[in-house]
């Protein structure tokens, strides 16, 4: 189990348009990273810090295809975003990018600011104060996916070249 | 994986098109299987820009090029060095791969893709776009994914997904006049939320449904990505068939695919006859009920445009309201008609005469404002607008207001600068 994750919280229908603003699209991501949550939290992209954790209300990431939404979260060190529920292509682009989700009914019981531990292969949430927060199983192919740093990575082992990010 | 289905079990429509795609006479919902990818769609900024460099990494070649459709509708036409430098490598590419089915600066991708006939009933088809569920409107199991999955699907052939539940919308009756699927959709969407599909598949159908034209049809599966499902299904028909035919297509079996009378599914029932027009108002399509609620709101821009809002038939019902009259003082109309083929039609049916005459402004046939990649709207404006999604920022502006409505409700509102019933000025 990895302990010590900065919850920061935000709240339900978290849409890829706020995590990959249109505007930015056009440019890298270290670029549209930069803009991650500005209209919702302008000091999330330079504050957060690796191992940080995003905790939200229903539906995170409904919207667009646009990975960079993801892409931009991964860029930052977020280490998992812990939601009742997740858009269906946001769940898939997270996990193709290797951005551990973990869908957790009682999500909203975690605080900003309060400091959590993560058990993948539960998997739960322990809360600061010890409380442990069930999650939903995950397909072992997509946890797979997350400890490889995504399917590129996969890809690239396949090809039989050295996974960088591994 | 065992079939432990009888071989007479009643499927839906989903179950039977994933079944067809992964070369099994059943599936079960729930199960995990890998399906065969019939045909994959992406565009300038899904595409290219993110599938070259990683696929000259891997030293790999795409699976099937005559399975693969690119369309350049996202950056332009390029307004800037980044733009020109994101378009510029789809074109080297489409070059580079000789790749045969190229639409470049021609609409849209979700217009563009079936007007070629491309989507065909019984396919299994991905999408480097959310709005990819369109393709559903054809009969085929089409879905939205992000590059990287899309990078897997063009080195594979392949992509995995969980055989979906079936959420099944019935319309009875017929819809009024000045009523369209845009406003169905907004209507299901209120009702549901922008989660309300689960990623499950959702299948339009009923007599309203069989009603509708295709680009309607088009526009109930587009927007199904605003109810979260991961398809949009119609099953095809007549109507299909020959909209297929008339895109130049191979010609097409509509009759095996259908969702059996048995097959368990959740049935929703809507009546289209007592449905309202509706607006959906700012930042969200779920904050979607019927046009009174906001009726009487001034506003600064109509916009028609999108995949979802500027067919050929979604042009037809703007100029129903506007022809022979003018926008109102300080409204600004854009029209941005979804696809070359449409703004043609238009032009030699005289809609998009009736409209300029109108005082409408013609953009490109793109996506543009609709995303915000091009032609933004500004600070503070109240835009009325035919596209799927009214976002805080998503248009351009994160304090722009953003109404969403059918072109009938969106040439009303520009008729009286305010938003209106649209039944009130028609005639």
């Amino acid at each position: 189990m990895s302990t010590s994750h900065k919850v920061w919280r935000l709240g339900a229908d978290i849409d890829t348009d706020l995590l990959a603003p249109g505007h930015a699209m056009k440019h890298g991501i270290e670029t549209i990273a930069t803009h991650c949550l500005e209209t919702v939290l302008p000091e999330f992209a330079r504050d957060v810090r690796p191992g940080d954790v995003i905790v939200a209300g229903p539906n995170f990431g409904i919207g667009s295809s646009r990975e960079q939404a993801v892409a931009a979260l991964v860029h930052l060190g977020v280490a998992a975003v812990i939601a009742p529920s997740y858009s269906g292509l946001y769940f898939r682009n997270a996990f193709n990018l290797g951005l551990l989700l973990l869908t957790c009914g009682d999500a909203e019981l975690l605080q900003d600011g309060e400091r959590i531990g993560i058990d993948r292969a539960a998997p739960s949430v322990t809360a600061a104060d010890g409380r442990r927060l069930p999650c939903e199983p995950i397909p072992g192919f997509l946890l797979d996916m997350v400890r490889a740093g995504g399917l590129m990575n996969q890809l690239r082992q396949r090809a039989g070249k050295d996974a960088p990010h591994a | 994986m065992t079939d432990k289905l009888a071989p007479s079990s009643p499927q839906t429509l989903a179950q039977k098109l994933i079944a067809r795609a992964c070369g099994r006479a059943h599936v079960a919902v729930g199960e995990i299987v890998t399906c065969a990818v019939d045909m994959a769609m992406f565009h300038d900024s899904s595409g290219p820009r993110r599938l070259q460099p990683m696929l000259a990494e891997l030293g790999a070649e795409i699976w099937d090029k005559s399975r693969v459709v690119l369309v350049m509708d996202h950056y332009v036409p390029e307004r800037d060095d980044d733009a020109r430098r994101i378009v510029r490598i789809a074109r080297d590419w489409a070059r580079d791969q000789r790749l045969p089915h190229v639409y470049d600066s021609q609409g849209i991708c979700h217009v563009v893709v079936p007007q070629h006939g491309h989507i065909r009933p019984g396919m299994l088809c991905v999408g480097g776009d959310s709005h990819s569920p369109t393709g559903g409107a054809f009969g085929a199991y089409m879905f939205g994914v992000g590059s990287t999955e899309m990078l897997g699907v063009v080195v594979t052939g392949e992509i995995w997904l969980r055989v979906p539940e079936t959420i099944q919308m019935w319309w009875d009756g017929r819809l009024s006049p000045g009523v369209t699927a845009k406003d169905m959709m907004l209507h299901m969407i209120g009702r549901f939320g922008m989660n309300g599909g689960r990623y499950q598949a959702v299948e339009f159908a009923g007599p309203a449904v069989q009603a509708l034209s295709m680009q309607e049809r088009m526009t109930l599966s587009n927007m199904s990505a605003e109810l979260g499902a991961q398809a949009g299904l119609i099953a095809p028909d007549a109507t299909t068939a020959a909209f297929l035919a008339e895109a130049g297509a191979p010609s097409v079996d509509t009759a095996a695919w259908f969702t059996d009378d048995e097959a368990p599914r959740t049935v929703h029932r809507f009546d289209a006859a007592s449905l309202e027009p509706h607006v959906a108002a700012p930042h969200s399509p779920a904050n979607s009920r019927g046009v009174s609620h906001c009726a009487g709101t001034p506003i600064d821009v109509a916009f028609i445009g999108a995949c979802t809002g500027a067919k050929l038939d979604d042009l037809r019902a703007a100029a129903h309201v506007l022809r022979g009259r003018k926008v109102a003082a300080g409204v600004r109309l854009i029209v941005a008609p979804a696809s070359l083929r449409d703004q043609d039609q238009a032009r030699e049916e005289g809609v998009l005469q009736a409209l300029m005459a109108a005082g409408a402004e013609l953009f490109p046939t793109a996506c543009g404002a609709c995303a915000g990649y091009g032609d933004p709207m500004g600070d503070d404006v109240t835009v009325m607008s035919t596209t799927a999604r009214n976002f805080k920022g998503r248009m351009g502006s994160a304090s722009a207001q953003v109404y969403l409505g059918s072109p009938y409700s969106v040439a009303a509102a520009a008729l009286r600068g305010r938003i209106t019933d649209p039944r009130e000025v028609l005639a």
